[in-house]
């Protein structure tokens, strides 16, 4: 199985790790100079790094995918992973039609790119027809409670052709929309709905734009960081018996 | 923006099909407290006379929030959760969550938890499959194959008993291996099992798979082709059974399952009955797996050397691996502190279910049961 990207820290432990996300016959999408880093430019795990932050693309000299087996596995303290540039054909080719709005990156083996909200739904659409990522395999978002743009959206793709499985990511603020991509995928109608359900993100154009886990009468979004994992239990408490929770 | 013509037109969910009678249309519930809906679904069907002419699923009456409780559980407090989501196949979900945590972790379970993994994750593909195989046939009338599935299941749970005292609900594995070592005789009750189990698997063949009212049943109802399949996300047996050969542990091998030999049993129409052939299939091919891995069962250590407070660094994870019933994905971000700041859990049951008003459209009332069955859902991972 070709390793062209390790995870930058891929420790001697690491080597023969499940290879559930390294694609499997991609020799030809990534270029062998993928950034791989040499282990000794990362942060001792003591630092509870700010790891999220976008290291530059490290010109990583060709260091070969499995570094050599010097730390044993016991090491005391596994060199912190951070996300490095992601090359490969495929990126060549979208950045240079999008340029900056995308930036793709590699974290733990697993290939992501962070892009513009603009962006969406038109990339989407070109990685489904033209990259043969015919198979959405899940949507989702993280919400962070002090960015500017609260929320993170994910789409987890995968292509059956090319065994390769990446992650588009685009932020948007709290109260925007995103364009849906049922048209893409008819399976992102459930997903959308869930998303929607949970964080309170609308997508426009979606079929069928309403709660799907929890009743149309619930109130907020539970998986907003602001909602309280007690607040509902005490609610109904205090509506229905008419005293304080106990919880 | 959108090309409309790229879009799957043919899976137009909104437009319904003419009714062949001029009647009018009726609109039944069925469910949510319906014995053949495998749990809490509530199926909203719009009827012409006996045919489906669509259908809508109001789900989440076992909704419990289990990605909200993730993110206020520590990483090792989290893992018995997520066996509550498919209880059926809870050693599944336990690997699939323990092998993310310790991708975020940077770990890797030694070589002796790998392969005692892998053997009791695939028990547990067979004791799943053998549950769907007795409830789906008593939904459409067989009640004699509950009792055999039932019959040798137990002696499945007996195994899991013995390992961890706990039949259901296993918390079977670590982050970072297993907790427990295998019991003295394990490898034999093991072998033993498969011994019992090889014919049990013709028997159940014997019962169904040339019965006539079981074919009757079963074949050319709720076809899917393998294009739907993929534009719907579904996976796991029901997308095999539309002729499309892909499996998660061999497309994109987790565990150790890339030292195993073993065959991916396909379908050709997509139909119920393929889907029915499909899982038998796979049941031998669990035992192909389960055989190998306790014939090679290493010595060794089980537990990696993970720290006791787990701390994995800020980072995010996709990991999934092929439960019973498909793709399980987890998702965790991780912001460097003790408790994941998101845990997203992507179920294969949620989304094949999305399937069901495909599957059921222009079928008859009676048929709708076979699909629901035969989608092998799970309501407590549809909801989480």
């Amino acid at each position: 199985m070709p390793d062209e990207i390790k995870s930058p820290s891929a420790s001697p432990a690491g080597e023969p790790k499940p290879t559930a996300d390294q694609p499997a016959v991609s020799g030809g999408v990534k270029a062998a100079d993928s950034g791989s880093v040499p282990s000794d430019s990362t942060v001792p795990a003591a630092n509870a790094p700010s790891a999220k932050s976008e290291v530059p693309a490290k010109a990583a000299s060709a260091a070969p995918a499995t570094p050599p087996a010097a730390k044993p596995a016991a090491a005391a303290k596994a060199p912190v992973p951070t996300p490095v540039a992601w090359n490969s054909p495929m990126v060549a080719k979208l950045t240079s039609s999008y340029g900056s709005g995308i930036e793709p990156l590699t974290y733990a083996g697993q290939n992501y790119m962070v892009v513009d909200r603009s962006l969406i739904p038109e990339l989407l659409q070109v990685l489904r027809n033209e990259e043969g990522f015919d198979y959405c395999v899940d949507i989702t978002a993280v919400h962070y409670l002090q960015r500017e743009k609260q929320f993170d959206v994910i789409w987890v793709l995968y292509s059956f052709a090319r065994n390769e499985r990446i992650r588009v990511k685009t932020q948007i603020r709290d109260g925007e929309t995103l364009p849906t991509s049922v048209p893409i995928w008819t399976g992102a109608n459930w997903l959308e709905r869930e998303v929607y359900d949970m964080f309170g993100i609308k997508f426009d154009g979606h079929p069928d734009m309403k709660r799907i886990l929890l009743p149309d009468g619930w109130k907020g979004h539970p998986l907003r960081k602001d909602y309280g994992i007690l607040q509902q239990d005490n609610e109904w408490v205090q509506i229905n018996l008419g005293i304080e929770s106990g919880q | 923006m959108i090309d409309p013509n790229s879009s799957l037109s043919h899976l137009d969910l909104e437009t319904p099909e003419k009714p062949f009678l001029d009647a009018n249309e009726l609109v039944i519930n069925m469910g949510p407290q319906h014995p053949a809906t495998h749990g809490v679904l509530r199926v909203i069907l719009r009827l012409d006379g006996e045919k489906v002419l669509g259908l809508e699923c109001v789900i989440g009456y076992l909704h419990r929030g289990v990605e909200k409780i993730g993110e206020h559980r520590t990483y090792t407090m989290f893992n018995p959760y997520v066996d509550r989501m498919d209880y059926v196949a809870a050693v599944s979900n336990g690997l699939g969550y323990c092998e993310t945590v310790e991708k975020l972790l940077n770990v890797e379970a030694p070589p002796r938890a790998q392969h005692v993994r892998v053997i009791l994750t695939e028990l547990n593909r067979i004791a799943s499959h053998q549950l769907w195989l007795g409830t789906h046939a008593l939904d459409i009338g067989a009640i004699t194959p509950l009792f055999y599935t039932f019959r040798d299941r137990e002696e499945i749970l007996k195994i899991y008993e013995k390992y961890c005292g706990a039949r259901l609900t296993t918390h079977a594995f670590r982050i970072g291996g297993l907790q427990y070592e295998t019991y003295s005789g394990f490898e034999k009750e093991v072998k033993n099992f498969l011994t019992f189990f090889r014919p049990k698997i013709d028997e159940y063949e014997e019962l169904l798979t040339t019965n006539r009212i079981w074919v009757e049943r079963t074949k050319n109802v709720g076809i899917i082709s393998g294009k739907d399949c993929i534009a719907l996300g579904v996976t796991g047996p029901v997308l095999r059974a539309s002729g499309v050969k892909w499996d998660l542990r061999k497309a994109q091998p987790y565990a150790n399952y890339k030292n195993f030999d073993f065959d991916i049993p396909i379908g050709q129409n997509g139909d119920t009955y393929d889907r029915y052939l499909v899982r038998v299939a796979e049941m031998r091919q669990s035992v192909r797996i389960i055989e190998q891995a306790v014939e090679a069962l290493p010595e060794g250590p089980i537990m990696a050397k993970v720290p006791k407070v787990m701390k994995p660094a800020a980072g995010e994870v996709y990991h999934s691996i092929e439960a019973p019933k498909g793709e399980l994905g987890y998702f965790i971000v991780s912001d460097g502190s003790t408790q994941p700041y998101r845990v997203r859990v992507r179920p294969p049951s949620f989304v094949n279910l999305q399937a069901l008003d495909v599957m059921c459209r222009g079928q008859l009332v009676a048929d709708v049961i076979a699909v629901i069955g035969t989608l092998d859902i799970v309501l407590g991972e549809v909801d989480r």
